[in-house]
């Protein structure tokens, strides 16, 4: 009669108080417990790695880079997000941000424009082309009943060769190397960084602050719009939508829509903000670590966020085992052990906060009124 | 629907059959009591099988007779009581135990794999081997061919299930289960899916079937057919066993009486507020193809302001899709006018916006959002009102104060508005319901079993607010499964059967047995 575990797994089950802290930060001792061991079995110091790891962490160069990882990683995550809370699994975040990418850098390479109005092209086609892509496995949903996970599946594949095509043929060869890669982008279109720590000279991306928007902009349309209603209470119960009324079908492509122009502007930070153009060793499997941090912070944009800065946080750290002769896989498990006890703990909570409401809510009554009620709490 | 087939010879049809058993028993079951948490669905059954005999359990839908057939099949477990199969006392833990034990279920819903043949449905789960590996196909094919034949089943071991009809993946239902050497067969609500002509053939299989010495359990509610066919009768009320009778010497409507109870709730006596302002009309509302079986056919009737219809009639006869059809749920053919506006074409949101207010049968799963807190349930199905929302925006603030207002006015037990829906017991979550379809001056009313699952305190409530909203000029279709709260409530009840109106009542003169005989189809005049 209760919420289903996916319903719970995916943060359409809302966990709030001190258990909702308190799970992810003991799940992420426990995966450090768990890493130690493996470290140690390894024959490995175990204190001298994790320190190692933290020191390298918090120079103020590793930090840029934290920050830069952690923007793309969170635009990722809320992008999966968005259609995890309606129950829909968009798998394909990751064809979609590629494919947006090669042809919004394609198109800012083309053309020149005074500067404010430039990047914003660059970023609504990036926009267009991933809602596009991400449109068709939600038409396909809506008319034929497809399922999303299939489809979105191979629209990844079919990105990767449609987009190895279109590189051929707008392609020139990047400068002093044998790569090649699209036109760059003028001065106008690029986003300039941000000298936000101080003693490194490294810049943060300048669309960090797209992002932040990005992560407002899905709180607000989730908790205080018509459609995040009837988008939430689709992925609690479309049973239920149904009867009420909601367009269970529109809502499948609207969201498919919104997931995949948000899938558009992970590529963003890094195209305006450092590389300035699409080649070859444009970094390629965000979307499927925007699966794994989505999952982390519950769905949620703020849960999201720190999630977002742990992984990058762990990637950048892991940067230095290598000159210590440890494996930097080391980190790869830390990190899927983090996901599965933070999916465990949070499961835990959510059963031990439902048990506790409902005790109080039959506490308080029979606190107030003075015949107390006798009845099953869920009938 | 049996217009053949007078009551003398069924009666004569039926003696035969029982001339050629043995009298020696196959399942015996004695003070069987199941209870569940809130409710005792099984009250000290007791049951008595003979061998190669049809024996049929009648009783109206949450009687307790599919609780009773969990129990024969080692689904549940009784709390107390005793199980005898062939004379020895056996405990279930799992079908498989109901299984090796010579028990077999065929199921209401066919449980078949339609892209693989017959014989691979057959052997799916019990395949036979040949040297330890491979699969023995025509030793299975051999054995079916065997028990078909024997049987008088007539089913090829080499089509696909999709393209047999409904009638012969019966027949491999049963097949399947006497695959695995079963001797006694439950068979639950076998004709609900079935056409007549293709009853008429699953019977002359049954007759097959015990002339061979399989015993056979039969759940029904459509008491013609059990008339028909049965052996033995053993009537089902309010989950125990009130009644074993004689197919020969009982009719229906005598079975009717036995099944529905004797006592009907007399009317209260109250002013009459209907008018003759029509709120809700429909007319030929159809649900379902030529040529299949319809679940719901030419279905007309209408509603006055102020004017409480009810339906009354067994479960699973279309009501759950009369209901749906009026929402705008589920497609179907015919046209639908509320207050003189025809609206067949709208969405389900728009009907609701133009004043269809609606109870849904299962709260849990069309009603409410149980992981949601009550406000956020507030604006469910209600997302244009006024008081919810501000263009593209949810009005927070209105939602909750008006979610307050519910909670005072229609005696929500809640500590809060923000607790989840779940917390709350189940009276309390309907009467938000209630309060909630009730809000923004509906037109009409759609309540589907409004009170089920409820406490006495919140179902009088309830039935309160019903009789002053009708009173106020509410138009109330009811659909409920409990008379006391048809007639109690209700200016005028139609009954549903097999998708259609069959008959209608003034609530203030109906008899039981009118009532019980025309909601089990049995006697056409009724």
């Amino acid at each position: 009669m209760s919420s289903t575990f996916t319903d719970r797994l995916l943060g359409r089950v809302r966990l709030s108080g001190w258990v909702s802290l308190a799970a992810p930060i003991l799940a992420i001792l426990f995966a450090g417990v768990v890493t130690s061991i493996v470290l140690a079995l390894t024959g490995n110091p175990v204190l001298d790695t994790l320190t190692t790891m933290v020191d390298y962490g918090s120079q103020p160069r590793s930090l840029v880079l934290i920050l830069n990882n952690a923007t793309t990683y969170y635009l990722s995550a809320l992008a999966v997000a968005l259609g995890f809370r309606m129950n829909l699994f968009n798998i394909g975040v990751d064809g979609q941000y590629r494919l947006a990418a090669l042809v919004a850098a394609a198109v800012g390479g083309a053309v020149t424009l005074p500067a404010p109005f430039h990047p914003i092209l660059i970023i609504l086609v990036a926009m267009l082309v991933g809602a596009a892509w991400a449109g068709i496995a939600g038409v396909l949903k809506a008319t034929r009943g497809v399922s999303e996970v299939i489809s979105t599946i191979m629209l990844n594949t079919i990105a990767t060769g449609l987009g190895a095509y279109l590189l051929a043929q707008w392609a020139v060869p990047v400068a002093g190397s044998n790569n090649i890669g699209t036109p760059p982008i003028a001065a106008s279109g690029q986003v300039p960084g941000l000298t936000l720590v101080p003693g490194s000279s490294l810049k943060v991306f300048g669309l960090i602050f797209l992002a932040v928007a990005v992560g407002i902009g899905f709180h607000v349309l989730l908790n205080t719009t018509r459609f995040g209603f009837d988008l939430r209470a689709t992925g609690r119960s479309e049973a239920a939508a149904v009867a009420s009324g909601v367009n269970v079908k529109r809502m499948v492509v609207y969201a498919m829509l919104i997931s995949g122009g948000m899938a558009g502007l992970i590529g963003m930070p890094q195209l305006l903000g450092a590389s300035y153009s699409y080649s070859l060793d444009f970094q390629p499997g965000l979307g499927f670590t925007g699966i794994a941090i989505a999952l982390l912070g519950r769905n949620n944009p703020v849960g999201i966020a720190f999630g977002a800065l742990l992984w990058a946080f762990l990637d950048v750290s892991a940067n230095i085992l290598g000159l210590h002769k440890i494996s930097p896989e080391i980190v790869t498990i830390m990190q899927g052990v983090i996901v599965l006890s933070v999916v465990i703990a949070y499961e835990l909570a959510h059963r031990y906060r439902s048990v506790a409401e409902q005790k109080r809510v039959s506490r308080e009554l029979a606190g107030a009124a003075s015949t107390p009620q006798k009845e099953g709490a869920t009938a | 629907m049996f217009t053949t087939g007078p009551l003398g010879t069924l009666t004569q049809e039926a003696s035969i059959s029982t001339e050629t058993t043995v009298s020696e028993v196959a399942v015996q079951l004695e003070g069987i009591t199941k209870r569940f948490p809130g409710v005792v669905a099984n009250r000290d059954i007791s049951l008595t099988v003979q061998k190669g005999h049809i024996h049929a359990i009648v009783g109206e839908n949450g009687a307790g007779k599919s609780t009773l057939m969990k129990i024969l099949y080692g689904m549940q477990r009784p709390d107390e009581g005793e199980i005898r199969v062939n004379g020895s006392p056996v405990t279930f833990h799992t079908p498989g135990d109901a299984i090796s034990a010579g028990i077999g279920m065929v199921h209401q819903h066919f449980m078949l794999a339609d892209n693989l043949t017959v014989l691979e449905n057959v052997i799916l789960g019990s395949e036979p081997r040949k040297g330890g590996l491979a699969l023995d196909f025509a030793a299975a094919r051999k054995k079916i061919k065997e028990i078909s034949d024997a049987y008088g089943l007539g089913v090829d071991p080499d089509v696909l299930v999709e393209d047999i009809g409904v009638g012969t993946r019966q027949r491999v239902e049963i097949l399947k289960v006497l695959y695995r050497g079963a001797r006694i067969l439950i068979l639950d609500e076998p004709t609900a899916v079935l056409v007549p002509h293709e009853v008429d053939e699953l019977f002359e299989n049954l007759h097959g079937l015990v002339r061979e010495g399989i015993t056979i359990i039969f759940i029904s509610h459509h008491l013609d057919e059990v008339l028909k066919v049965a052996d033995a009768i053993t009537v089902i009320r309010r989950g125990t066993t009130v009644a074993e009778v004689d197919p020969a010497s009982v009719t229906a409507r005598q079975l009717a009486e036995l099944m529905v109870g004797s006592e009907l709730p007399s009317p209260e006596t109250r002013e009459s507020t209907v008018t003759d302002v029509v709120a809700l009309q429909v007319t030929g509302l159809t649900i379902g193809a030529e040529g299949e079986r319809r679940v719901l056919d030419d279905v007309t009737l209408t509603i006055h302001k102020g004017e409480v219809l009810g339906i009354a009639g067994v479960e699973g006869n279309g009501q759950a899709e009369l209901v749906e059809a009026i929402m705008g749920i589920r497609p179907s053919a015919g046209t639908i006018t509320l207050a003189g506006e025809e609206i067949t074409t709208w969405t389900t949101l728009r009907r609701r916006e133009a004043g269809i207010g609606y109870i849904p049968e299962d709260r849990h799963r069309h009603g409410l959002i149980l992981e949601a807190p009550l406000w956020e349930n507030r604006i469910l199905g209600h997302m244009k009102e006024k008081v919810n929302v501000r263009g593209w925006w949810i009005n927070r603030r209105g939602a909750r104060a008006d979610t307050q207002r519910i909670v005072e006015q229609y005696d929500v037990r809640t500590p809060g508005i923000d607790v989840l829906a779940s917390a709350l017991s189940g009276g309390n979550q309907q009467k938000l319901i209630v309060g909630r379809e009730m809000s923004g001056e509906p037109k009409l009313l759609i309540a589907a079993h409004p009170t089920r699952g409820v406490d006495v305190g919140a179902q009088a409530a309830i039935w309160d607010h019903l009789r002053t909203a009708r009173a106020a000029g509410l138009a109330v279709l009811l659909i409920s499964a409990d008379l006391d709260e048809l007639i109690g409530l209700s200016d005028w009840l139609k009954v549903i059967h097999r998708g259609s109106l069959v008959a209608e009542f003034d609530p203030a003169t109906v008899t039981p047995e009118q009532l019980g005989s025309a909601m089990t189809g049995a006697g056409e005049e009724a």
